[in-house]
C-alpha cells in the first residue's frame, strides 16, 4: 500500500539513510499525545550501500522525483553518503536532516555540514532545519551561505510523554520528536522568519492536515508542502488537500470556505 | 489486499461485561482474514487505533473495544448515527491451513477469535483467561470455550497434545504459549503510527530481525 500512497504525490522524500545501516530506538516508539503525536524511531534505515542496492531502485520506478533524506553524526557522513548519491540520475534532491531529535547531533554546525555536503555533490541540496533554535533566520542565512539550495521547515520538535502507570518516560530514550497540528503555528513562524531572510525555495511543513493549512504555508512564503503525520491518519490525504489547496488558491479570500460545505463558492479557474 | 477508507455510520455499541462491541456497517470494505486489523477513526484524537475485526455480521464490521485511554474511551461512547473513518484491512492474519487448531486467548486478546472461530468452524476447541468475572462475560462471543478468571491462568487449560495454536493476548501471554508450543501463530500488539508500513513505529525485534508488526504481522509463527 505505501507505494501506492507514495505515487499520489509530487514528490517523496525518503526515510533518513546514514552511511552505515542503523536499527533505530528500542520500542515503544510511538506515543500519541493531546494535539499531536511523538515518535522515537531512531533513523532506523538499511545504511547507503543496502539503500542504494534494495531500496533505491525500488523507488525510482515509482514515478514520482525521490528526495533522498541523509542523515549523520558528523560532516564526514553526510559528506559520504551525499557523494553516493551525486552520481544517481533518480535522485531529483538531497534533503540534509540537519535536527533529528531522536539521536545524537553531529558536534559541527548545519552550516557547516551543508558546506560539507556541497563539496560533493551538485545536486540540489535542501536543509531540513529545527525550530528549537534562538533564530532559525540565522540558521537560514547560514546554510545559505554554505551552498544550500533550498530549506525544509520545520523537523519535529523535542517532546516527552509520560506513562500515567508508571511515572516514568514513555520512550527508552525519554524525549522524541513530536508532529502533528500542534506544530503548525511554530512551522508558519519559521517559514515566515525564513522567507524574510533569504531568498531560497522552501518547503513548509508541520501539521498540514488541510488544504487551509497548505494554503497558510503558501501564503508565508512556501513554495511547497510537504506531509508527515497526516499520512498516518489517511493515507489519501495528499488527494484531498491537493483539491482542497487549488480551491483556497482560486477562490476571493472572502468566499473561501471548506469544500464540502452546502454553500460553498465555485471557483474561477 | 484490498484496504480501502471508508466512513461507515456507527449500528450499535453494546456492552459486553466491561467490554465494548462497536458494529459498524461494512459498506465498502471487506473483513478480510481473521487476525487482520483495521484503523479506526477515535474522535477528538490525532491518531486512528488499530483493532482486529471481531465479527463479520453481514453488512457489518463489528470490533471489541477495551477502554483503556482516550482513543478507545471515545470509540466505546461512540452512538448509533455517528459515523467514523475506517481503513483496512490491513496486516497479516491467521494461516488457516492448520490441522488440529486450538484456539487460546487472555483478555481483550480474545478480540479476532469470533470471526476466526466462525471461519475455521463451529467445533474447534477454544480456551478463554480473564482477570475477573465480569471480564469472563466476553466468553460468550466464543461459544464452547473453556475460560479461567485469575488466579488461574489459561496456559493450564493448553491440553499436552500437539495443536496448532493461534492465539491473541498480552504479551507473557504469549511468551508462556511460545514456550509450550514453539510454531503456535501469535498475534502481537504495539502502539502504531499508519498501519501500512510506512513510520516504522510497530517496529519488534524477533530472532534479531526487525519486523514491523503492521505490515510483517500482526500474526506471527511464534519460532520465527
Amino acid at each position: 500500500m505505501a507505494p501506492g500512497v507514495a505515487r499520489t504525490l509530487d514528490a517523496f522524500v525518503t526515510k533518513t539513510v546514514t552511511p552505515l545501516p542503523r536499527e533505530g530506538n528500542p520500542p515503544p516508539r510511538i506515543a500519541e499525545t493531546e494535539s499531536g503525536m511523538l515518535n522515537s524511531i531512531g533513523l532506523q534505515n538499511p545504511g547507503i550501500d543496502r539503500f542504494l542496492a534494495v531500496n533505491f531502485p525500488r523507488l525510482a520506478e515509482l514515478g514520482v522525483p525521490i528526495w533522498v533524506s541523509v542523515g549523520g553524526f558528523s560532516a564526514a557522513d553526510y559528506a559520504e553518503t551525499c557523494m553516493r548519491l551525486d552520481h544517481q540520475v533518480a535522485v531529483a534532491t538531497i534533503e540534509l536532516n540537519l535536527s533529528c531529535p531522536n539521536v545524537e547531533e553531529a558536534p559541527e554546525t548545519a552550516a557547516e555540514l551543508v558546506a560539507a555536503a556541497r563539496a560533493v555533490t551538485t545536486k540540489p541540496l535542501y536543509a531540513k532545519l529545527s525550530p528549537a533554535t534562538w533564530d532559525v533566520a540565522e540558521s537560514a542565512r547560514a546554510v545559505a551561505q554554505s551552498g544550500a539550495d533550498g530549506l525544509s521547515l520545520i523537523n519535529t520538535i523535542r517532546g516527552l510523554a509520560v506513562d500515567p502507570a508508571t511515572g516514568r518516560p514513555k520512550f527508552a530514550r525519554g524525549a522524541g520528536g513530536y508532529s502533528g497540528p500542534a506544530l503548525k503555528p511554530i512551522a508558519l513562524a519559521c517559514v515566515q522568519s525564513c522567507a524574510e531572510a533569504v531568498d531560497l525555495p522552501i518547503v513548509g511543513m508541520g501539521g498540514v492536515f488541510s488544504g487551509g493549512d497548505a494554503r497558510d504555508f503558501v501564503s508565508v512564503g512556501a513554495s511547497a508542502v510537504a506531509l508527515g503525520t497526516v499520512l498516518f491518519v489517511d493515507p489519501w490525504a495528499a488527494q484531498s488537500i491537493r483539491s482542497e489547496l487549488a480551491h483556497e488558491l482560486t477562490a476571493p479570500l472572502t468566499d473561501r470556505q471548506p469544500l464540502g460545505h452546502e454553500s460553498v463558492s465555485q471557483p474561477s479557474p | 489486499m484490498n484496504a480501502r477508507r471508508e466512513r461507515l455510520p456507527v449500528v450499535a455499541n453494546e456492552a459486553v461485561g466491561p467490554y465494548t462491541l462497536l458494529r459498524l456497517e461494512r459498506r465498502g470494505l471487506e473483513p478480510g482474514m481473521p487476525g487482520q486489523f483495521f484503523m479506526l477513526e477515535a474522535p477528538g484524537r490525532v491518531l486512528p487505533r488499530p483493532m482486529s475485526l471481531c465479527q463479520a455480521p453481514p453488512g457489518e464490521l463489528a470490533f471489541l473495544l477495551e477502554a483503556i485511554g482516550p482513543g478507545t474511551r471515545a470509540l466505546s461512547t461512540l452512538d448509533a448515527g455517528d459515523a467514523i473513518n475506517v481503513l483496512g484491512p490491513l496486516g497479516n492474519g491467521f494461516r488457516l491451513d492448520v490441522e488440529r487448531p486450538l484456539l487460546v486467548a487472555g483478555g481483550i486478546g480474545i478480540a479476532p477469535m469470533p470471526y476466526l472461530l466462525e471461519t475455521l468452524g463451529v467445533g474447534v476447541p477454544a480456551v478463554l483467561g480473564f482477570r475477573t468475572h465480569h471480564h469472563s462475560e466476553a466468553a460468550r462471543l466464543v461459544p464452547g470455550a473453556r475460560v479461567v478468571v485469575e488466579p488461574r491462568l489459561v496456559t493450564e487449560l493448553v491440553p499436552e497434545e500437539p495443536h496448532d495454536v493461534l492465539a491473541c493476548g498480552p504479551e507473557p501471554m504469549l511468551e508462556a504459549i511460545r514456550a509450550l508450543a514453539p510454531h503456535a501463530q501469535l498475534a502481537w500488539e504495539a502502539p502504531m503510527a499508519c498501519g501500512y508500513g510506512a513510520c516504522y513505529g510497530c517496529v519488534v525485534e524477533r530472532e534479531g530481525h526487525l519486523l514491523r508488526l503492521c505490515i510483517d504481522g500482526p500474526v506471527l509463527q511464534g519460532a520465527a
